[in-house]
């Protein structure tokens, strides 16, 4: 998400420190407060001994024979006399690889054997952590100085342990592979037999330890396998879905199919009397689709008896304040808003109007629609509440952040949530959000017993918070020799309060081109909507780059010019757009990336009739990616994707086969979304239900996908999103380039593609 | 009502006929890799096999299975730990991301596999066109398709 997403969205409380939490732009602490760590290791169980005191300035003194053996400089590893070493990974597993890539920073660091390290996930605690999110692509730019400087430091100390040991200087002694090594003297020992004497060192400060040089990473960079992979091909409990606690029942809750209806009445005794059923309940809820909505809860013996008898319920719906929100009324009106400037000017530069006149001009209308995250794990949350406390099992995003959202809900203290982070069935987003953990907590305190609330894959493409749709009327210009003059972008968008765009329905006014096109014109109108939306995958950027990289294709194509010498001329001399920040879009980085794209895909051979290549950029998250697609159409208007070239530009790789998984299954998460993907809104319903009305791409239309990294020397940023937003318009500058057909709407279906 | 799972032998004398083998697996027998998606087959999660054949456990009542040989995710590795082929290449090729969709996906594979040992992209598209991946990992299943073809030739 771009960090416009933290001022401009919402009047929500929680989304916004959500917002602030995932943007969290600050390096955080080593040293962070070890007390709690201790504590909260001890709850964290697993055979954990860490009952020793190890505050921030003082000695680490043993409290027991099992400590006094075991090394812990800090919350983030742990190194046993036997040699064992586990390290901790703060952050919640969606699929994006961080439960192996941040061990790997601490081990790169600390000069770790892999093949010896255990990792384990880390308890919730945001005073000992930091950031516990994922989202936004920001788990590795925040944590990469904090974790490197957490091995570092406990490198530093083993090295210590072993020049007083040996009694030679620190600086003679060198380490590898979990061994310190003097040289000179033949002497080597690992690093489990120095843990004891390393733990009982003073712990130097956290920027007193040298990082190392990019050129000696070891570990950094390599294809490093999953580190849960094991459990995953044995079929082992990881997730939230298979969570089981004592005297657990198992949960349903009903809604309004249309967001804002309240429960009037429902047949509460009939149901309670189906087989398996031991409870039904109204829930009022709090009104907030981030929270809890009213709704119907019945608990049963088995999932199948929930789900059974639910089929029996009959809700009557209050509706009066219910969503009437219609997709197909939302066109209408923003087709007759197209030929005019929206009301709001987001920015002006330049003078468009009199650019525009003496240029080429072109105009052109873009739609793309709703979609739902469809996580394939369905939402569904364990929790035990008891004597005003709950506990909780969740596949979350934002552990960090619920803590206080489900304290709200049931009236209770933060210190009262204790949430036990479970590997995510997949996130883009959507489990930003903690609706389903509000919902069971709610529960659980109602029914008096734990429960395991399990959505179905039904009421989870009814109540996301889905990617809003949007419209782009453009008009642009390009002089005489071909150069972009002239840009005017009326967005057409959504709000609930009538004030902002709703959650990721917002543009930056800065957005790509803003900044390098001398007369520039955004403006704005937004229609109204009740449905809530949200994060999804590369937010804004996953529609905005469709248009906008479309468009800029159009503008090219109309001046006959070649589009990669096009976008180069766009991006002009390599710069920072905004100064001081290296997180912002470099127009060199651009280059770069656009140009090795465009040279692994063979841009500009010759290719047979029907078949073409097209090319798109986008910076977000501040990575810079450009692709390639090579497209082919036959007359039935039936697309093959051969290949999809990636180049991207997110400084150093972290974990080379994790970042090549992320574009892998970014551009075919873009390309299964840009073809067939869209959801049909009305009445304030979600039409769709399930997959088969909702087709996400399977395996045969894969496309083989090659991914190119331009490893600078920038900070590394994150990898989950980035690669997805020029996929979309790749592919449709590519049907353009074999067809003369310009796609203007998405999904590609609407406008009579198949796959 | 007798199941035989994973070579083991289940006596369910009080669950209803009609549930589907899915829930009995996860909330009765505590067998939790048979992951839940969609509960109709539509997305492969809840792959298993009945005598061999890939079966989507959402949608067959567990009575369709009374007497017939199951197997899960659970009973591939050997009782020593021995990962099969398909599941050592998985993890060769690291497949998974967020790894929800692999069960099913490796149960397919499996099921592939015993069927063709050395199957083309098309017979892999086909066999495996019931598995949906949310995260996109379909390049890399097809890889360690091959891969765990190649092996168990070697």
């Amino acid at each position: 998400m771009s960090a416009v997403a933290t001022t401009l969205f919402s009047s929500d409380d929680y989304l916004q420190e959500i917002a602030r939490m995932v943007e969290a732009r600050a390096p955080l602490p080593v040293g962070v407060n070890r007390r709690s760590f201790l504590k909260l290791a001890g709850l964290a169980g697993g055979g954990l001994v860490l009952a020793f005191h190890l505050g921030d300035e003082s000695l680490a003194a043993a409290a027991s024979d099992d400590a006094a053996k075991t090394f812990a400089p800090n919350a983030f590893l742990r190194i046993s006399s036997d040699g064992s070493i586990t390290l901790y990974s703060k952050g919640p597993e969606l699929g994006q690889g961080i439960k192996t890539a941040f061990p790997m920073i601490v081990a790169e660091e600390l000069d770790a054997d892999w093949s010896r390290v255990k990792v384990e996930q880390a308890a919730i605690n945001p005073a000992v952590y930091g950031r516990q999110s994922a989202g936004g692509s920001r788990s590795i730019p925040t944590a990469w100085e904090q974790l490197r400087r957490a091995g570092a430091v406990a490198r530093a100390m083993l090295v210590s342990a072993a020049a007083k040991q040996w009694n030679v200087a620190q600086s003679e002694i060198t380490t590898a592979n979990s061994v310190a090594t003097h040289k000179a003297s033949g002497r080597s020992l690992d690093y489990g037999a120095l843990a004891e004497k390393a733990a009982a060192l003073p712990v130097p400060g956290e920027k007193s330890v040298k990082l190392k040089d990019r050129k000696d990473f070891k570990l950094l960079g390599r294809r490093i396998s999953g580190v849960d992979n094991l459990q995953i091909v044995t079929g082992q409990p990881l997730f939230g879905i298979d969570q089981v606690v004592p005297n657990m029942q198992y949960a349903v809750f009903e809604k309004c199919p249309a967001v804002g209806g309240r429960v009037r009445s429902a047949n509460l005794d009939e149901v309670k009397k189906l087989p398996g059923v031991t409870q039904a309940f109204v829930v009022a809820g709090t009104g907030k689709p981030t929270e809890v909505m009213p709704g119907v809860a019945i608990l049963a013996t088995s999932t199948w008896a929930a789900i059974s008898a639910r089929r029996q319920l009959k809700v009557d719906w209050d509706q009066s304040a219910a969503s009437k929100d219609s997709w197909s009324r939302a066109t209408t009106q923003a087709q007759k808003l197209a030929s005019q400037p929206g009301a709001e000017t987001l920015k002006s530069v330049g003078d468009f109007d009199k650019a525009i006149t003496g240029a080429r001009t072109v105009e052109a209308f873009y739609t793309y629609p709703f979609v739902s995250h469809a996580t394939l794990e369905p939402q569904n949350c364990t929790a035990s509440y008891r004597d005003g406390a709950v506990e909780i099992w969740a596949p979350t995003q934002t552990p960090d952040g619920a803590l206080k959202l489900v304290a709200g809900v049931l009236g209770i203290a933060p210190e009262k949530v204790t949430i036990h982070q479970t590997r995510v069935g997949g996130g883009f987003g959507r489990r930003l959000m903690n609706d389903y953990m509000c919902e069971a907590a709610q529960i659980s305190k109602q029914a008096g017993v734990p429960v395991k609330l399990q959505w179905t894959r039904e009421d989870d493409m009814q109540h996301d918070f889905y990617r809003v749709g949007g419209f782009h009327s453009f008009r642009g210009g390009v002089d005489k020799a071909g150069k972009l003059v002239a840009w005017a972008d009326h967005f057409i968008t959504f709000s609930t309060d009538g004030e902002r765009p709703v959650l990721a329905g917002q543009i930056a006014p800065d957005e790509f081109p803003a900044l390098l096109v001398p007369n520039f014109r955004l403006t704005q109108t937004k229609l109204p909507l009740q449905i809530p939306t949200g994060w999804w995958r590369a937010p804004g950027s996953n529609a905005i780059a469709f248009a906008v990289q479309s468009f800029l294709h159009e503008l090219s194509s109309a001046a006959k010019r070649d589009h990669l010498e096009f976008l180069l001329e766009v991006m002009g001399e390599p710069r920072w757009l905004t100064p001081d920040n290296e997180f912002a879009l470099n127009t060199g980085r651009a280059a770069g990336v656009l140009k090795l794209a465009a040279e692994k895909a063979g841009w500009g051979k010759p290719l047979p009739e029907g078949r073409a290549l097209g090319l798109a950029f986008h910076f977000s998250h501040a990575g810079h990616f450009a692709e390639v697609a090579d497209v082919s159409v036959d007359a039935n208007k039936k697309l093959t994707v051969h290949r999809v070239v990636v180049a991207g530009d997110i400084g150093p790789i972290v974990n080379l086969s994790g970042a090549e998984n992320q574009c892998q299954g970014s551009v075919i998460d873009g390309l299964s979304t840009a073809l067939g993907l869209e959801l049909s809104i009305e009445n304030g319903r979600i039409e769709q239900t399930n997959f088969d009305r909702y087709p996400l791409l399977r395996i045969a239309h894969a496309p083989q996908v090659d991914v190119h990294f331009i490893q600078s020397d920038y900070p590394p940023t994150g990898c989950g999103e980035p690669a997805l937003p020029p996929l979309a318009p790749a592919v449709c500058n590519a049907i353009f380039s074999a067809t003369g057909h310009r796609v203007r709407t998405l999904p590609l279906k609407r406008e009579g593609f198949t796959i | 009502m007798r199941l035989t799972i994973n070579d083991r032998e289940h006596e369910l004398d009080d669950v209803d006929a009609a549930t589907p083998l899915l829930w009995v697996l996860r909330d009765r027998l505590n067998l939790v890799g048979t992951k839940y998606g969609c509960g109709v087959a539509q997305c492969g999660a809840c792959t298993v096999h009945v005598n061999g054949n890939p079966v989507r456990a959402c949608s067959i009542p567990v009575s369709a299975v009374a007497g017939q040989k199951v197997t899960t995710i659970e009973g591939l590795a050997g009782p020593d730990g021995r990962l099969t082929a398909v599941q050592a290449a998985w993890i060769e090729h690291d497949v998974a991301q967020c790894g929800y969709c692999q069960a099913g996906q490796i149960m397919s594979a499996t099921a592939l596999l015993q069927r063709t040992p050395a199957p083309t992209d098309a017979d892999i598209d086909a066999a495996m066109s019931g598995n949906l991946c949310r995260c996109g990992t379909y390049i890399r299943i097809r890889k360690a398709i091959h891969a765990a073809a190649r092996a168990a030739h070697e």
